[in-house]
């Protein structure tokens, strides 16, 4: 289960991004996960709240965009949809594809919340004013 | 990809960008931040601070995985033998060994009086490129032509973390059934070689199919060879010694390439200690 290190380096890229932005807080966290990155949705979904806990991602939303299995057939050139361990050309049925979306484990988007002017800024839904 | 010209916005993730989409809408008092980067940009980063290191002293790196029990320390001390024994160009090998505990298959690898680094990650099913990058601080390259890198046995982990090696080799062994390329297809995609370990059970295990295996590889799209052996009796482990043979000649190339190309040009956040490289850019 090497969910939770994944986890972490997301949680990581955040605080990374929030702090270059100068946010509080962030409040959602789209990520994009192809079947063929070797990583479980519903597993990071349950590391989540451990790796964010303390951090700038405490609490925000996560989720998590299922991306389909794409391969370009390096024979006849056409592009088809693919099963993870069927990645054949569905037009003329040769194994010699090459992947083209399904592998992905990406940071997508962040919505981040601004910090406040004035140091006691709570971190809740309250418009916040921007700086 | 990278983060500047956009081509990192796919088919796959575009229609999340535009106008509508899930990463589009902002809210008064917050700020949407498109990011698009790979989640395992920090991993990947030091696998190529790694892999220079490797370029840097013409040292080939493999990376074994298989399932736990597949044999890959029984491969490894096979082939230890047979370089070692090389009349005229010895090869000269180190190991770098993941397990979750013990130091065994480090001492088994000793007692051939090769060098080998044990790394014991605790919980960790996998290494990951700064584990490897911590045990190259022990480790003279310049010493050595091949380091080999026998990852924590597991089908499922280890293939997401780039280490900084040159190929992946997974092993199949006969008692795990010929179908663990359908059950674990992203491991396998990731091997440029698969053997097929402890052929001398096929006699008994007569279930597994070789013919069967290739052709789940096939099904993956995987145009990696497939070896046959045993590394008990022997039988088959030609063509494995042939194989490495190629890939060492073919280091020298992609150690001039990488030299050329200067992609070790990010900055240190550390002091380095090994042992006897003087080559850091700044």
């Amino acid at each position: 289960m090497h969910e939770l290190a994944i986890c972490q380096a997301l949680i990581d890229q955040i605080e990374s991004i929030a702090a270059e932005r100068d946010a509080a807080r962030a409040v959602a966290i789209v990520i994009g996960i192809g079947p063929l990155s070797g990583v479980e949705a519903q597993l990071l979904k349950h590391a989540y709240p451990v790796a964010s806990a303390g951090s700038v991602a405490e609490g925000a939303e996560l989720v998590i965009e299922d991306l389909p299995v794409r391969v370009k057939c390096t024979q006849c050139g056409e592009e088809s949809d693919a099963l993870p361990n069927k990645l054949l050309c569905k037009h003329c049925g040769d194994w010699r594809t090459e992947l083209i979306h399904g592998d992905e484990l990406m940071l997508m988007s962040v919505e981040l919340e601004k910090q406040s002017v004035g140091a006691n800024s709570t971190a809740g839904e309250a418009k916040m004013t921007l700086h | 990809m990278c983060d500047t010209c956009g081509c990192n916005i796919t088919h796959g993730n575009e229609g999340l960008i535009r106008p509508g989409g899930k990463l589009a809408k902002t809210e008064s008092g917050k700020e949407a931040v498109t990011v698009l980067h790979s989640l395992l940009d920090e991993n990947d980063h030091t696998a190529a601070h790694n892999r220079a290191h490797f370029d840097s002293h013409n040292v080939l790196t493999i990376n074994l995985m298989s399932s736990p029990g597949a044999g890959k320390t029984a491969l490894l001390e096979a082939t230890i033998k047979t370089l070692q024994a090389k009349t005229g160009s010895a090869l000269s090998i180190a190991v770098i060994e993941g397990d979750l505990e013990t130091e065994n298959d480090a001492e088994r690898i000793r007692k051939h009086g090769v060098e080998a680094i044990q790394i014991v990650t605790g919980s960790a099913c996998h290494l990951d490129a700064h584990m490897i990058h911590q045990a190259l601080h022990q480790l003279d390259l310049a010493k050595y032509d091949i380091v080999f890198i026998e990852n924590v046995g597991n089908l499922v982990c280890p293939a997401s973390f780039d280490l900084g090696q040159h190929l992946n080799v997974a092993l199949l062994s006969v008692p795990e059934g010929d179908d663990k390329p359908a059950k674990y297809p992203v491991m396998f995609r990731s091997a440029d070689l698969v053997l097929i370990s402890k052929c001398d059970l096929l006699p008994v295990l007569d279930d597994f199919k070789p013919a069967q295996a290739r052709q789940y590889l096939h099904d993956i799209a995987s145009d990696a060879p497939v070896f046959e052996l045993s590394a008990k009796n022997g039988s088959g482990m030609q063509a494995w010694f042939d194989w490495l043979d190629a890939e060492i000649h073919a280091q020298g190339s992609r150690a001039a390439v990488s030299s050329t190309h200067a992609d070790h040009d990010h900055h240190h956040t550390h002091e380095h200690h090994h042992a006897s490289h003087r080559h850091d850019s700044r």
